[in-house]
């Protein structure tokens, strides 16, 4: 009951929005508000569940990002044919490495052989490493740096990229679980911390991969352009028929299209959520969870729990990494910053109500909805505030300069108010 | 001669830098450590910390310049830095009493901490960019050089210049004489002494008479100065720019945990390990190698093992393999 009331308000309030300021801004926030539930999803499913405390959040959503500039655009086969396969092999060498490192840790005897081979074969390894990549690097961001300079995808369909981002993400999640999960929960929290800002940097930096800084434009998209639909007869009927002129109408449609794609996602996570919630799996989650040492004690592998419930959670933030470049349209390494994606999604779980899928959902609606008006009302409130004030002040202009950081503040003031009155969150665990 | 020139370009670019470096992730690992140690969560919210602190001090630094003091050669930011540390530490008492003091009563789990300290990282960060904004600041004034690459050429006549600027000295000498004063409080005196014994035992500490409330207040006091001074200084080196502080983070916690979480000697080791690997793994040592080697051996490449912006993989890196072979950091630790 309290929890159809709270999601009713989320819904009045966005529909307040459209009303009050634009449809366009509401659908923009619904839209937004879709892909940060799904995440929130994903961290709720390791925090509220398995009390994980992932703070990489960011590199599991950049990952899925990732995916969508592999999967969908057009391959470049001047760049394939200038070093790609070099390239690939490189990599290849590089996990073979990696590999061998790993056997040689494994099966050689303990003492200071041990480590000195390893120190020898990574050294070595590394230096052979870099002499088979760095020329085929070179030679494939030549190729026409201003607009391509890199391997290109795929070409397959966006929409298959939304899944392939959840496998790349649970990828890294294996890698990553397999060494920090044995960790204490801060160790953990820094480690995952570690990990996302590496994850940027890779992206950020491997030219070849996607760009880099120089941002990949122009994904392809799932829903029709607005300018094919406008010139689209049957169209301009239809929308007229609503009593809308067609350029407002294509922008509903094809913001109205990307939600109802990313509510078919949210739903169909949701539900599976839901029932893993209440399958003897979750109960077993959250028995972990609760005590570690007594589900031990009935046999339950904490270890191999804790990493696929890890990678369960990555997943989803991968997916939704996908879906919110599929929405911008562009892959931009450059605005991963973890105070967006990675503590505000926090924000959303406890807010919402960690343990709890539709609190965590609801987390996400509302603390999106707050981010994106919190600076239109601290507008509204400065300009009040510096009414009285002379125009042309330097406080008066630092004061409404002010406006666009007093998010970050809100933010923190909300988590802050929720942990201290309402620590279970807004629908609580049941 | 020429072993001589890779030695000085060594030092000029890496031995130095690192050095300053190091003191100033130290200082933060130190801060970090003994809120750890004593309220036993990690504190999210030390960088920011680190920026309001800076950001007060570059604040009253413009008043003082703007008064006409200057203190000579030196930085003005060294007048403005006690002033700078005691408003810091009210910000800083406050937060506790607000914020942390309800879940220090509550004997709250660390996590939950943690995620409180996140809310309070928050907030900081936003007070942070309406007060001073984000962009970049240079409040740094004084003498530039204590030794330019240009005086160094013509006192010694090799061809390489070394280069010590005011600002790494000062990050030196500062981080020492704190250093110190720390080690002589934690271990000479008797709050020094109820803070260890805190610390290491809370029960028996308070069997014994420790007022737990003090022994935080002065932690806090300690903390608010040492993230105070540690971030000022690395914005005298560097500049002053909010969001770098939160990037900081990490390699402030792999210094701490590296060390040993708690351990303030580690903390100091641990500051000074990420600092030397960092600068060390992403710089072109094409010159040095040119330099030390014989003239068929010279590189071609630059010899850049991997590139300046994964220096935070550096730090990570380093982080995850003590973590793996001593879990306990190298100075051991302890573990909540």
């Amino acid at each position: 009951m309290r929890a159809a009331l709270l999601f009713a308000a989320v819904a009045a309030l966005i529909l307040v929005t459209g009303f009050v300021q634009s449809w366009n801004t509401a659908l923009l926030i619904l839209n937004m508000g879709l892909v940060s539930a799904v995440m929130s999803l994903g961290v709720n499913l390791q925090w509220g569940f398995a009390g994980l405390f992932n703070v990489g959040i960011m590199g599991f959503v950049a990952v899925g990002g990732l995916a969508v500039v592999l999967t969908s655009m057009p391959p470049v086969p001047e760049a394939w044919g200038a070093g790609g396969t070099r390239l690939i092999g490189a990599l290849a060498f590089g996990a073979g490495l990696i590999a061998t490192a790993i056997l040689l840790w494994k099966r050689m005897p303990k003492g200071r052989n041990r480590g000195l081979a390893l120190t020898a074969l990574m050294i070595v390894g590394f230096f052979v490493y870099r002499w088979i990549l760095d020329p085929a690097v070179d030679a494939v961001e030549a190729v026409d740096p201003a607009a391509t300079g890199y391997l290109g995808g795929l070409g397959l369909p966006v929409l298959l990229a939304w899944p392939i981002g959840g496998l790349m993400a649970a990828g890294v999640a294996w890698v990553i679980g397999k060494t920090a999960l044995g960790l204490r929960s801060d160790y953990l929290a820094i480690a995952t911390l570690g990990i996302a800002e590496i994850l940027i940097a890779i992206i950020k930096n491997e030219d070849w991969l996607a760009r880099g800084v120089k941002n990949v434009i122009g994904l392809p998209r799932p829903v029709p352009y607005e300018v094919d639909l406008q010139a689209d007869p049957a169209f301009v009927e239809r929308a007229a028929g609503f009593g809308l002129d067609a350029v407002t109408a294509s922008t509903y449609t094809v913001k109205l299209g990307y939600g109802v794609l990313f509510a078919i996602v949210l739903v169909i996570l949701l539900v599976l959520a839901q029932l893993a919630l209440h399958s003897p799996w979750g109960r077993m989650m959250r028995a972990i969870r609760d005590n570690e040492v007594a589900a031990e004690a009935m046999g339950k592998d904490v270890t191999r729990r804790h990493l696929q419930i890890f990678i369960l959670g990555s997943a989803i933030c991968g997916i939704a990494g996908a879906m919110m470049t599929t929405l911008d349209g562009q892959l931009t390494p450059g605005t991963y910053q973890p105070l967006r994606y990675t503590f505000l999604v926090w924000v959303m779980v406890i807010v919402g109500g960690s343990g709890n899928n539709f609190g965590a959902v609801l987390g996400g609606f509302l603390i999106w909805f707050l981010w994106v008006q919190v600076e239109p009302m601290g507008q509204a409130l400065m300009s009040v505030i510096t009414a009285g004030m002379a125009d042309g002040s330097a406080l008066k202009a630092h004061l409404l300069d002010s406006v666009a950081h007093m998010r970050l503040l809100t933010m923190g003031l909300v988590l802050l108010l929720v942990l201290r009155f309402s620590p279970r969150g807004l629908i609580p665990e049941r | 001669m020429d072993l001589l020139n890779a030695f000085v370009a060594l030092a000029n670019f890496v031995l130095i830098p690192a050095i300053a470096y190091g003191s100033q992730l130290a200082l933060g690992a130190l801060g970090v450590t003994l809120v750890y140690g004593i309220l036993r969560f990690s504190n999210f919210a030390h960088g920011e910390t680190m920026a309001f602190g800076t950001m007060v001090t570059i604040l009253l630094t413009w008043w003082i310049q703007s008064m006409g003091f200057s203190l000579g050669p030196l930085p003005t930011a060294l007048l403005a830095l006690p002033f700078g540390i005691a408003l810091t530490a009210l910000f800083v008492l406050g937060t506790d009493r607000v914020v942390y003091r309800f879940y220090r009563v509550q004997k709250a789990k660390p996590v939950i901490l943690v995620i409180v300290s996140m809310g309070v990282m928050f907030v900081m960060n936003g007070l942070i960019r309406i007060v001073i904004g984000p962009d970049d600041q240079r409040f740094a004034d004084g003498e530039r050089f204590l030794v330019s690459a240009r005086t160094f050429k013509e006192m010694t006549g090799l061809e390489e210049g070394l280069a010590i600027r005011s600002t790494q000295a000062i990050t030196l000498a500062t981080a020492i004489v704190v250093v110190i004063a720390l080690f002589w409080f934690l271990n000479r005196t008797r709050t020094g002494k109820s803070m260890r014994a805190y610390s290491d035992n809370e029960d028996l500490a308070l069997l014994s008479g420790i007022n737990p409330e003090r022994v935080v207040l002065v932690t806090w006091l300690i903390v608010a100065a040492l993230a105070t001074i540690a971030g000022t200084l690395y914005g005298l080196d560097k500049s002053f720019k909010p969001f770098i502080y939160v990037q900081l983070l990490l390699p402030v916690f792999a210094s701490a945990i590296v060390g040993g979480l708690g351990s303030p000697l580690g903390a100091i080791a641990g500051g000074f390990l990420i600092a030397f690997s960092e600068v060390t793994v992403t710089y072109a040592w094409k010159k040095v190698l040119g330099y030390a080697l014989p003239e068929s051996l010279e590189p071609e490449g630059l010899v850049q093992l991997l590139s300046t912006d994964y220096k935070f993989a550096v730090s990570f890196a380093i982080l995850v393999i003590v973590l793996l072979f001593r879990p306990t950091g190298l100075f051991r630790g302890k573990s909540v």
